[in-house]
């Protein structure tokens, strides 16, 4: 027995609807019923980070809520991070300028961490960040480049304000 | 719904369950999700002083709670170690102590500070001891048609330090121990009062009885100290593929030291000048 569910919410400022089974998980959602695959899946357990994006303002692991729990949310996804005429995110240039990134699996989960956290934190310490981003499993860079991307996006952000 | 689903599990967080169900590590036939139900989001106050926590309370929403970190510090300083940022969007503290694995926090502080606990079902509503919430291996003192509604915990009224100290392989990761100490001294710079709990070394939710009595009254040593970890032996630490019971129990005692240490001195930095 398989019920559909209707299902509506907007991402990236954009509406999407679809109608699917309970047990969609909101990155399945995002990347197949959607087409936004800036969103990666890694281990889909809620361990490595890649799937986190952000619902209703705060970051979350898309792999680890269902779609139907984001009904009527306001989802911001990696693609909807930069300028809407390209002009990268903060976060997202400071990883283009200190390394950030190799392969860039884990890339869209980190950003949408640093960035959501930034929000909150807008003058992180290093230690802050590492144990921030201790939730984030990068197999590349050993880090050291995505620290300093945090930190020099934080500064930025921080100038701008 | 509880009671009159087959095979019904209740969803909150779902930073554990989730995962368990990704894995089809669990199949039930039906998921009742509690996360629009807004009656057991939030914290309240009592008029006794005490704190009304919802059982579907987020962990970053206890983290970022002022009242709550004036009153009772030790809760933001575990929620630290309480998964990772964006789980801790999602996770509750009512799915944490539901779940009840041996290595969780919040359980920890919630024996800590001796909460009650709040559970429902269609007959009724019952309260019980934090103390008697485990009963087995990640199994809580609750029945098949009944939730975990709300918990309360009270902050100590007199001046008191606190330390919350873990340890695992990275952090966020499950603990292999953590030790929980709330402390109080005397004008004598005696022990007056004092808890502590253990988590990752039992089935959860742990106080050291015997250490606490043992503690209570005496001037501060470090061999008193070392003595009162020695509880830790008696308890039956749970083995995994990485570590074994009694490397979490070494760890433990050696956190139970450093613990109690923090916190006795943390206690004489707060005492009210005389």
């Amino acid at each position: 027995m398989t019920t559909l569910h209707a299902v509506e919410m907007t991402i990236n400022g954009q509406s999407y609807r679809a109608d699917i089974e309970a047990r969609m998980t909101l990155a399945d959602f995002i990347r197949h019923s959607c087409g936004l695959t800036g969103t990666h899946v890694g281990c889909e357990h809620g361990v490595c980070g890649a799937c986190t994006l952000k619902v209703d303002g705060r970051a979350v692991r898309s792999c680890t809520m269902y779609a139907v729990q984001a009904d009527g949310a306001s989802v911001t996804t990696v693609e909807g991070l930069a300028q809407p005429d390209g002009t990268l995110h903060p976060v997202q240039q400071a990883f283009t300028d200190c390394n950030g990134l190799q392969c860039g699996f884990c890339t869209p989960g980190m950003q949408m961490t640093i960035a959501a956290y930034l929000e909150e934190n807008p003058d992180p310490t290093e230690r802050e960040i590492r144990e921030l981003i201790s939730g984030n499993i990068c197999r590349c860079t050993g880090y050291q480049g995505i620290v300093r991307a945090a930190l020099d996006a934080a500064q930025k952000l921080r100038e701008a304000r | 719904m509880l009671a009159s689903l087959p095979d019904a599990k209740i969803l909150a967080g779902g930073q554990s369950l989730g995962p368990m169900l990704n894995f089809r590590y669990l199949m039930p036939e039906n998921l009742i999700d509690l996360n629009r139900v807004s009656e057991l989001q939030g914290l309240s106050r009592l008029p006794d002083g005490a704190t009304r926590i919802g059982a579907m309370t987020r962990q970053y929403q206890l983290e970022q709670d002022a009242a709550l970190h004036r009153e009772i510090p030790i809760f933001r300083e575990a929620l630290r170690w309480v998964g990772h940022y964006a789980t801790r969007n999602r996770g509750t503290i009512g799915g944490s102590l539901s779940h009840l694995d041996p290595a969780a926090e919040l359980p920890g502080i919630c024996a800590l500070l001796d909460a009650e606990l709040g559970v429902q079902s269609a007959a009724g509503r019952r309260t019980m001891s934090i103390h008697d919430w485990p009963v087995g291996f990640m199994q809580a003192n609750i029945g098949e048609d009944e939730l975990l509604t709300d918990i309360v915990v009270r902050p100590w009224t007199q001046p008191h330090g606190f330390s919350f100290l873990e340890m695992s392989r990275r952090h966020g990761d499950f603990a292999i121990a953590g030790v929980a100490c709330l402390l109080a001294v005397n004008a004598q710079s005696k022990i007056e009062k004092v808890a502590v709990s253990v988590v990752g070394v039992s089935n959860g939710a742990a106080r050291l009885r015997q250490a606490e009595q043992a503690l209570i009254g005496a001037a501060y040593t470090d061999d008193l100290i070392r003595g009162a970890s020695q509880e830790i032996e008696q308890l039956e630490a749970p083995a995994d593929a990485h570590h074994s019971g009694d490397f979490r129990k070494r760890t433990a005692k050696t956190l139970f030291c450093r613990a109690v240490q923090n916190a006795y001195e943390d206690a004489i930095k707060r005492r009210p000048a005389q």
